[in-house]
């Protein structure tokens, strides 16, 4: 017989381990808190633990952000290419989404964050 | 000092995980340290038939010959081997008193092979890659110890399994 019962188990519990190692080193990290800009100066920093809305002014008009517990997007923005309305909901530490044009930047961060900086 | 029989068997099976040592050295490999482990196939059926005592001398043997004759004898490479092989055999002195009723080969082979690379990648985080790099790559060699432990394993039950050639001259062996 090729494979017995403990083998099974030991398979089993390695096949485990693989998959814990890999969301460890891989998996990034949950971000827990919202970070938006605008023109540069940090008007708003949130917890991602309940829904809300924010309207941002910017040069071109309106950028609406929504929060959902756990995750952020921009849901409406004036830019004409739509860039960060289409990077869709954030939810890891580290994700940022930019508004160039009406200049405005919604980050997300954990409690460890990915990187130290980010320049752009 | 007279040569016994076992250490002509224990010669004997140390060139062949020797030449399986070298014939893997010459597989190219998508990552640095990812190998098949061939040699492990022998220290396995080693350990089975001979006992630890045999195995471990056969692992030493071929890790000082593999150095020797692949030109890194005391370079990291070669520490490496040593680390690997050595929480390898102490993996496997610990685990051959499993019940062999529930526990076969194919378990023998993927705890060694955990231990190898456990033994390897401890070595690399304490020694030469001290600090965060190592975590990243993990996953990787977690899931090549897993796959080619089972793989090897696998070659191990069904060496086991099949029938001794006849015509041998000296101690039982089921290698080729």
């Amino acid at each position: 017989m090729l494979l017995r019962a403990g083998d099974a188990a030991v398979l089993l519990a390695g096949t485990g381990l693989v998959v814990a190692l890999t969301l460890y080193a891989w998996g990034g990290v949950q971000g827990d808190t919202a970070v938006i800009r605008a023109a540069g100066r940090v008007i708003e920093t949130t917890s991602l633990a309940h829904a809300r809305l924010f309207s941002v002014n910017g040069p071109l008009g309106t950028t609406q952000i929504e929060i959902q517990p756990g995750r952020a997007r921009i849901a409406r923005d004036p830019s004409p290419r739509q860039l960060c309305v289409k990077q869709g909901w954030l939810t890891q530490s580290g994700q940022a989404a930019l508004c160039l044009p009406n200049q405005v930047s919604l980050e997300i961060r954990g409690r460890t964050s990915a990187y130290d900086t980010l320049g752009y | 000092m007279p040569v016994s029989d076992a250490d002509r068997r224990i010669a004997r099976l140390a060139a062949l995980a020797i030449g399986l040592t070298l014939a893997e050295a010459a597989l190219p490999s998508p990552v640095p340290g990812v190998k098949p482990g061939l040699a492990n196939i022998v220290i396995l059926l080693v350990l089975l038939q001979h006992g630890w005592r045999t195995a471990a001398w056969v692992s030493g043997l071929r890790v000082l010959a593999g150095g020797l004759l692949l030109g890194s004898l005391f370079a990291p490479g070669f520490w490496l081997s040593c680390a690997g092989a050595l929480v390898s055999l102490t993996v496997l002195a610990l685990a051959r008193h499993l019940p062999s009723r529930h526990f076969g080969p194919v378990s023998l082979s993927v705890l060694a092979a955990f231990g190898h690379i456990g033994g390897q990648l401890a070595l690399v985080g304490v020694w030469l890659l001290p600090g965060a790099a190592l975590i990243k790559l993990l996953p990787i060699f977690a899931a090549a110890a897993l796959v080619f432990g089972t793989v090897n394993g696998v070659i191990v039950t069904r060496m086991l399994a099949a029938p001794a050639p006849a015509g041998r001259q000296s101690a039982p062996c089921t290698l080729p």
